[in-house]
């Protein structure tokens, strides 16, 4: 088995082996485009938006879509493509970033406390029971209270409270890898703690991790929505695509193109990850290249 | 195990779906028929006593279970004859004796006597209980000062029973308002005996509110009170006047958004809702607006300024600011309710009472005003923050009035939300520029909004002090010539306005979706619907 | 096995305290108290109030006098509802929010596991796409999405069933179950197919293929088991989420349950309700996790059930 083996370049020739899979799976391909071409547009928003996000016209009010304003207007009279290209900036933003802090942190944690086990992992699994338990509501008006209104907060509040399933998912994966023979051979072969949870356990733990992340992305923006509207957060006349849907469904019978827009981007978007999420899951497998 | 799992749960669904399949009964036509009234009431209520509860959604349900010496007419809200049948007023305008209606009973049959009067209005006054709406009983001699503590013998409070059914009160100044205040439910008798057996007078946990306990004097009587689902009344067959009342139930349910009870409402589970989506509204007034109630409601929106702070410690800033604002596009783009917009504090014809002081609406007039104060264009003005509670209706009018401040003035305005709790707690500390406000009245009378703004008033929270200010309200509490009182809260309202600590935007409107089968329910005010008026009936 | 239980609820003991603690601690830092109001409460009657509410004690005094109640099984007046004791409100809210859990986790794990097994079968087949593009829409549906616009196809426009209630009518529990379920369904969905790719590609499974057993008894037979793992860890705190996370599906039905009391306590700083959600809570937390743990060690029986070193 190839993973077995201590020395470096195998190591390597099974990213370069990834990232040639990954090149041969056309949909995980049409992701990763799909995917660039927001990111793009998020970050040239601010050159090619139509419109101002915050100029209201109140006397023209929701209008359809129609040849000036591609996606509508909503209540204010704002252009709502305008709208959503700026929010995507931040959605992307907070999706990301979030994920990446309750990424780092859930996988460090879960794989600390699945690999050395026994009292530890006990311990810390028990701190993971205790931040499940408090009250998240005051957590968050506690936040805002102590540090005031910042969106870099959001982040973090919001990285801090999705590592926790993160890490006990991670823990469960690494006690059953754990015992695994090829684990257990390493063990012998006397290689690092390290450089065995480096080499061998993450790399067999990508593919929950991965399907996590895809489904901790989408529900990290809905959650900066919740958030916002709470006022930690982005305040009015900033927006994004959470905010945007959830605004959407009250005025969903009145305005539906309010909904449908900010609702069709998001989709895409997760979409876009989640076929980029299956074919990175692929490639990466150590096992696939044998099948 | 996926297979045994699968068969639970299909049998489940076809259990649940089998059941559904009858023919589904609604609310509305099964309720018109059998004269129940269902309707929707906001929040859980957190309290049936009447001493204790603070929230509309409570006392919509005591005043159907209790009622006060008088009651208001369903129209014109003049006091009508309740548990009094008439009353006396003295040539000084300080001494009320009230006859007793001798009818009266209590829903166990027992007879009403002044002295429950005595004993409700005694307790709501005990300090003891700290009840926040004791101060409606202030009007009476001593009786602040029994609250307080400074006196201990009740008997110097201005409340007497004269005889069974003869109750005198005293009051420290003639109030025009007085009687009005006795339809509010803090003034509402208590059966003595009944808060006794179930708990100590004065302690906010006695039992004596819980359905099966419950005696009362009102039309109705409660049989149901389950925690978030469901408050149910039943008509009470000792009440006094049991003739005119035609509804046999009425079901009261907890409902805290308004998206699901407007739902619930189409779907014909509610005869009766607390409000509207602002975004339905005018769907609805188009499409159905024999469906669709908007009435002038005794209540002002307004926005704080905190007065101790730059740059809001100028009043040239502050009215720059309140006079840049277009309230008539609010009121058309923003809440759509009908609402009216308002250039003054108290709402227009308070018991006869309008405004002449007026914010004028005059965008170059501001921008002068803010170059005087050293803010030309906005030039050097600080970037301030505008606070409200967490609500979308309150987001989207400082949206909008966060803009029209940028357009007119050149002024960034941030917006903060806090949910309701931190936001009475910020703003309690001043540490605010400028805070949504909102103020509804507790009896018609320009006294109940004015009163507000006097120096150190507790619900004052802009710092703004003026002692003209306070003179003129302290006399217009003393004055008992309605002109001569008029006067004086006209000058009063001048100085609010000229100086400016807030910024009115509109009145408010009471919106609400109403079957066409609920009758006998009028508009007024204070959105009061004395409930033994109402009844169902479908229109052919 | 009885050990590891025994050990684990002996460990609930600290976390328990140190979670009533912490939350005791952070409920009186949040700002704003149980007793404002809009209407300026005055200084003298929340004197009144505080004293009546022991609030003006000294904290760890407070604290001291809180965990004594809780042992003695007195959680305490709510302060907003100031009739109900918080047992009270947990007791009638909680079967309900069970219930909602119940009924939700069949929806998700029926539907979840489901569309997981058929998507790995053929994966990068449309038999994966379909199944799985399903489970993304149920994603990106959030329930205070998802509930209306269910009510509005099944309540409003076919009139098949009711729009809110919980036991008023038949069929009253259908929408709330699919609605709070299907966010799970979708998770329970991709976890499946992942894990059961995993498993399917491991040495065991090709040796039984190479055998020539057929696909079904390989997947249910051996995959399946191995499979569901990432499953079972997520279904911890799935429950837990589903039990405190019904908030939203209760507020669209208007259903009397725990989730809503919750949410309630938390914005009118009615501190004895939170502490006793909180406690119930955070029990239900454990638990399911414990469970999870020993459903995770039985699928697996290379995972050696930790916690005796």
């Amino acid at each position: 088995m190839s993973s077995l083996d201590p020395s470096g370049e195998q190591g390597r020739s099974l990213w370069q082996d990834a990232i040639a899979r990954l090149g041969q799976n056309r949909l995980a391909m049409l992701g990763l485009y799909l995917l660039a071409f927001m990111v793009i547009i998020a970050l040239l928003t601010p050159w090619i938006a139509p419109y101002s996000y915050e100029t209201q016209q109140l006397d023209l009010g929701a209008i359809a879509p129609n040849a000036r304003h591609w996606f509508g207007t909503d209540t204010f009279g704002r252009d709502l493509l305008t709208r959503i290209m700026y929010g995507g900036r931040v959605s992307l933003a907070v999706g990301f970033i979030a994920t990446a802090v309750a990424l780092v942190i859930g996988v460090l944690w879960g794989a600390v406390a699945g690999y050395i086990g026994g009292r530890t992992d006990a311990v810390m699994m028990r701190i993971v029971d205790i931040l499940y338990a408090l009250p998240f509501m005051i957590f968050i008006i506690l936040l805002m209270v102590v540090f005031g209104r910042s969106i870099l907060l959001l982040f973090l509040a919001i990285g801090c409270v999705e590592w926790l399933t993160m890490a006990r998912i991670v823990r469960g994966q690494v006690l059953a890898l754990k015992q695994q023979e090829f684990i257990e051979a390493a063990v012998v072969i006397g290689l690092s703690h390290w450089q065995i949870i480096y080499r061998h356990i993450i790399p067999n733990i990508l593919g929950p991790i991965i399907v996590y992340i895809t489904l901790t992305i989408p529900s990290v923006m809905l959650l900066e929505a919740f958030l916002s509207f709470l006022g930690l957060g982005i305040q009015p006349p900033q927006s994004s695509w959470g905010l945007l849907i959830s605004y959407g469904v009250e005025t969903m019978e009145e305005y539906p193109w309010l909904l449908l827009f900010p609702g069709l981007v998001l989709s895409i978007t997760l979409f876009a990850l989640n076929f980029l999420g299956d074919g990175l899951r692929d490639a990466l497998d150590p096992k696939a290249s044998k099948d | 195990m996926l297979t045994s799992l699968r068969c639970v749960f299909i049998i489940t669904l076809l259990s649940l779906l089998t059941a559904a399949c009858g023919p589904m009964d609604n609310n509305v036509d099964t309720g018109t028929a059998g004269q129940i009234l269902h309707l929707g009431n906001g929040s859980e209520p957190p309290s049936l006593d009447p001493h204790l509860s603070t929230a509309v959604n409570s006392s919509n349900i005591i005043s159907t279970l209790l009622e006060g010496l008088v009651t208001p007419n369903p129209k014109t809200l003049e006091p009508e004859a309740g548990a009094a049948i008439s009353w006396d007023i003295s040539a000084d305008l300080r001494t009320y004796t009230f006859h007793l209606n001798p009818d009266g009973h209590w829903s166990n049959g027992e007879p009403v006597e002044a002295s429950d009067f005595v004993y409700a209005w005694h307790r709501l006054l005990m300090p003891e209980l700290a009840a926040e709406y004791s101060y409606q009983l202030f009007v009476l001699e001593n009786a602040e000062a029994f609250y307080k503590g400074d006196i201990t013998d009740f008997n110097q409070v201005g409340v007497k029973a004269i005889d069974r059914l003869t109750l005198q009160v005293r009051l420290k100044a003639p109030t025009p308002y007085f009687l009005s205040l006795l339809s509010h439910a803090s003034t509402f008798p208590v059966h003595p005996e009944t808060v006794a057996a179930y708990g100590d007078i004065d302690d906010p946990g006695n039992l004596w509110t819980r359905a099966g306990n419950f005696v009362g004097n009102g039309p109705f009587i409660l049989t149901e009170w389950a925690l978030n689902r469901i408050v149910r009344v039943e008509k009470n067959s000792h009440y006094w006047d049991a003739d005119t009342v035609a509804l046999e139930e009425i079901r009261f349910y907890p409902i805290d958004n308004l998206g699901t009870e407007e739902r619930m409402f189409r779907s014909k589970t509610l005869h009766l809702t607390v409000g509207v989506p602002e975004e339905k509204i005018a769907r609805y007034a188009k499409d159905k607006p024999e469906l669709i109630n908007i009435s002038p409601y005794l209540g002002t929106y307004f926005y704080r300024f905190n007065v101790n702070k730059a740059p809001f410690d100028d009043s040239r800033v502050r009215r720059a600011l309140s006079m840049s604002i277009d309230r008539q596009q609010i009121v058309d783009a923003v809440t759509k309710g009908g609402q009216i917009p308002t250039y003054n504090l108290t709402p227009a014809n308070t018991l006869g009472y309008t405004a002449k002081a007026a914010i004028p609406f005059d965008i170059p007039a501001a921008r002068q005003l803010m170059a005087e104060a050293g803010y030309p264009q906005g030039k050097g003005f600080p970037v301030v923050e505008l606070l409200y509670n967490t609500s979308e209706g309150h987001r989207k009018i400082a949206i909008a009035i966060q803009q029209m401040w940028k357009l007119a003035l050149g002024v960034e305005i941030r917006l903060f939300n806090q949910d309701w709790k931190a936001f009475l707690e910020t703003e309690k500390n001043g540490d605010f520029a400028i805070a949504r406000g909102g103020w509804i009245g507790d009896y018609v009378d320009p006294n109940t909004f004015l009163d507000m703004f006097v120096s150190n008033g507790g619900n004052n929270r802009t710092g703004w002090s003026n002692q003209k200010y306070d003179q003129l309200i302290q006399q217009a509490g003393r004055t008992a010539g309605t002109d001569q009182r008029f006067e004086q809260f006209q000058q009063a309202e001048k100085i609010l306005i000229d100086d400016s600590p807030i910024i009115p935007i509109y009145t408010y409107t009471a919106i609400y979706l109403k079957s066409t089968d609920v009758k006998g329910w009028y508009n007024n005010v204070l959105n009061a619907h004395p409930i033994k008026y109402v009844y169902l009936q479908r229109d052919d | 096995m009885l050990r590891f239980i025994i050990y684990r609820i002996l460990q609930a003991i600290p976390v328990l305290l140190v979670v009533i603690s912490a939350t005791f601690i952070l409920i009186r830092m949040a700002p704003g108290g149980p007793f404002d109001a809009e209407k300026a409460v005055s200084p003298y009657v929340l004197e009144k109030l505080n004293e009546r509410y022991n609030l003006n004690a000294p904290l760890p005094e407070q604290l001291f006098d809180y965990i004594s109640g809780i042992i003695k099984g007195d959680f305490g007046p709510s302060f907003k509802f100031p009739t109900r004791s918080v047992t009270e409100m947990i007791a009638t809210g909680l079967p309900i929010t069970f219930e909602l859990a119940f009924y939700a986790m069949l929806v998700a794990l029926l539907i979840g596991i489901t569309a997981g097994l058929v998507a790995a079968i053929r994966p990068n087949t449309a038999q994966d796409y379909v199944p799985m593009s399903v489970a993304m829409i149920g994603i990106c549906m959030p329930s205070f999405l998802m509930g209306p616009i269910l009510v509005l196809i099944f309540g409003i426009w076919l009139e098949w069933l009711p729009v809110s209630g919980w036991g008023y009518s038949a069929g009253d529990k259908i929408l709330p179950a699919i609605t709070l379920g299907s966010t799970y369904a979708a998770y329970i969905a991709r976890l499946t197919r992942g894990g059961m790719l995993e498993v399917l590609s491991q040495d065991y499974i090709r040796t039984a293929r190479a055998k020539g057993l057929p696909t079904r008894t390989i997947i249910f037979k051996h995959a399946l088991k191995g499979g569901l793992l990432p499953v079972v860890s997520f279904l911890g705190p799935a429950i837990a989420g589903l039990l405190s996370g019904s908030f939203v599906v209760e507020t669209i039905f208007q259903i009397p349950g725990l989730g809503r009391f919750y949410v309630q306590a938390a914005f009118n700083r009615d501190y004895t309700m939170i502490m006793g959600t909180t406690i119930f809570f955070s029990m239900l937390i454990i638990f399911f996790n414990l469970i999870s743990d020993i459903i995770a060690a039985y699928l697996n029986p290379r995972i050696k059930l930790g916690g005796e070193g």
